[in-house]
């Protein structure tokens, strides 16, 4: 096995994991951490092609990674927030009981 | 496939795991905590020093304390006893089973992985610098723009709100 496809095969395992605890958690803020880890499984693709793919030099997947960083800080603020005022309203941060809007 | 390769990314999945199945609330946080480290140390493997770094500042010492503050505020880190094992969680582990499959058998068909390692490339702080400031100069103050709406919007978003009279 290449080092590049070791990387990649550890990123869909990371990517895996994320989406099953999304899938299956019914705590919010445990789907909002799935969500986080699949974010990070696809940033370490870009780096791992950026470091063993054609031209390096242009930085692109650095970049990208880069402003990905950026992106997830921003959406785990408001993710939070979200959950924080949801669980005001509700009472609770169980994805199954807050089922009604407007209420 | 050398050896730290092997350690850090043991340590990674674990933390992963970790965090996707533990009971309480802020171990979850602290396991998602050592995925994020051992992420980073992958990145500085893979001589991406600038994202390793910006992946502890960012993930490590933000993100990380952002979660646990919720999970502080929301006093949810007590979980209900009652048995995960649903239906529907079967089916989740199914679905990212089955996308895990699909993913790694593209990934061992693909010739792109078969390619001899180029040497190290060079990514100073001096070239990424340069780059964000000419090529990437739109997308940064874009990024900008929306790290500050997002902050001003979060904190819209939480505050209390007001009784209605």
């Amino acid at each position: 096995m290449t080092p590049l496809a070791g990387y990649l095969v550890l990123s869909a395992m990371l990517f895996a994991i994320g989406l099953a605890g999304a899938l299956t958690r019914r705590n919010a803020i445990l789907v909002l951490i799935g969500i986080e880890l699949m974010l990070n499984a696809a940033n370490l693709n870009f780096i791992a092609f950026w470091r063993y793919g054609a031209n390096p030099e242009a930085l692109t997947g650095v970049m990208f990674v880069i402003f990905s960083i950026g992106l997830a800080a921003a959406e785990a603020a408001v993710g939070l927030a979200l959950i924080i005022v949801a669980y005001r309203h509700f009472r609770t941060t169980d994805v199954d009981k807050m089922s009604s809007m407007k209420g | 496939m050398t050896a730290s390769f092997a350690i850090i990314g043991l340590l990674t999945i674990a933390g992963a795991t970790a965090a996707m199945s533990l009971r309480n609330l802020v171990h979850c946080a602290l396991a998602l905590t050592v995925a994020f480290a051992g992420l980073a140390a992958l990145y500085l493997q893979l001589d991406a020093q600038f994202v390793g770094f910006a992946q502890i500042l960012v993930y490590v010492g933000a993100v990380a304390i952002l979660i646990v503050f919720a999970v502080l505020l929301t006093r949810s880190s007590e979980t209900p006893g009652a048995s995960r094992l649903t239906r529907a969680g079967i089916w989740g582990v199914a679905i990212a089973v089955v996308v895990f499959g699909l993913l790694t058998a593209m990934i061992s068909s693909s010739p792109a992985v078969r390619h001899p390692a180029p040497p190290i490339p060079a990514a100073t702080v001096r070239d990424i610098g340069n780059q964000l400031m000419t090529k990437y100069i739109l997308p940064l103050e874009i990024i900008g723009l929306l790290l500050t709406a997002a902050l001003i919007g979060a904190v819209i978003i939480a505050m209390p709100e007001k009784e209605a009279e």
